[in-house]
């Protein structure tokens, strides 16, 4: 198998995040992927330890989504939202609310877009924060809660996995 | 380390010094040694009050230190806030690069499935 492909963060603006990351499958899997809950709780994780306990997903134009994750001791994130635009297999835009341990984050506008690149899909995510501090907070928090004493643990945990694909490479 | 905080002061001063070009490439320049404002404003098409102003910018976010020769004041490149200001993007990014590695597995999954789906009609 050939190793990931090439994933890039850009900041265009005060306000948002770009990712862009190519994926070795047809667009119409990639989007299966991205919005089936049972597909969906295989990647999106969170944090090492963590797991997606909570998929729910209405994907419609104003159906709702919520997602919830639990880590170690118990600890819950949350995040939910709803639907502004469904263009199945091409483009998604919803808004999304981080919730970390009862404190609810300023609500963010997503936007997924998925475009053919030869046999391949090219997405785009771009997100949109109420203001530059949110923006710069949720790369801060490395999309995640943030515990002091866990973070050694976290760090070697994540080091592993990023050399195993650093050799895949 | 710790990560979950908001972006910390002074490396907000990081990024809003590494966001202008001109900065950028007196940093580069001084990445290969040290240099007086004067050598440092000749390739540019400014005046040296205004490259003055774009070094006090990176002084205030400790990227640039000034030596003590009265005369000279040599402008020194600090390595340490760019290390953090990268750092500061390395979990967030690593956290994506996780995600989307198991999204890959999933992915091939489907696909051998659907050959499969395929190979059986």
């Amino acid at each position: 198998m050939k190793g990931n492909e090439t994933m890039k963060i850009t900041t265009p603006t005060d306000r948002s995040i770009v990712i862009t990351r190519a994926f070795d499958a047809a667009r119409a899997l990639v989007w299966e992927a991205m919005s089936a809950p049972e597909l969906l709780k295989r990647w999106l994780l969170g944090p090492p330890g963590w797991s997606m306990v909570v998929c729910e997903e209405d994907h419609r134009v104003r159906g709702a989504f919520r997602y919830v994750w639990r880590g170690p001791g118990g600890a819950e994130m949350s995040m939910r939202g709803l639907y502004r635009e469904v263009v199945a297999t091409e483009r998604l835009v919803r808004t999304e609310s981080f919730e970390v341990a009862g404190k609810a984050q300023g609500e963010k506008l997503s936007t997924v877009v998925l475009a053919d690149q030869g046999r391949r899909t090219f997405v785009t995510l771009t997100m949109l924060f109420p203001s530059r501090e949110a923006r710069d907070a949720a790369i801060s928090s490395g999309a995640a809660p943030n515990y002091d004493r866990l973070d050694e643990v976290l760090a070697s945990a994540f080091a592993g996995e990023f050399q195993k694909s650093a050799s895949e490479r | 380390m710790s990560y979950g905080k908001p972006i910390p002061g002074h490396l907000d001063a990081t990024f809003t010094a590494l966001a202008d070009p001109t900065r950028r490439a007196i940093l580069a320049r001084l990445a290969d040694g040290d240099a007086s404002v004067m050598e440092l404003a000749q390739p540019f098409a400014m005046s040296q009050p205004a490259i003055s102003k774009h070094i006090k910018v990176l002084e205030r976010a400790g990227l640039v230190s000034r030596g003590r020769d009265a005369q000279r004041r040599p402008c020194r490149l600090e390595a340490g806030p760019l290390a953090e200001a990268t750092r500061w993007m390395a979990r967030y990014r690593r956290f994506w690069e996780v995600s989307f590695r198991r999204l890959d597995a999933v992915l091939n999954e489907l696909k051998s499935k659907d050959v499969k789906r395929l190979s059986r009609r």
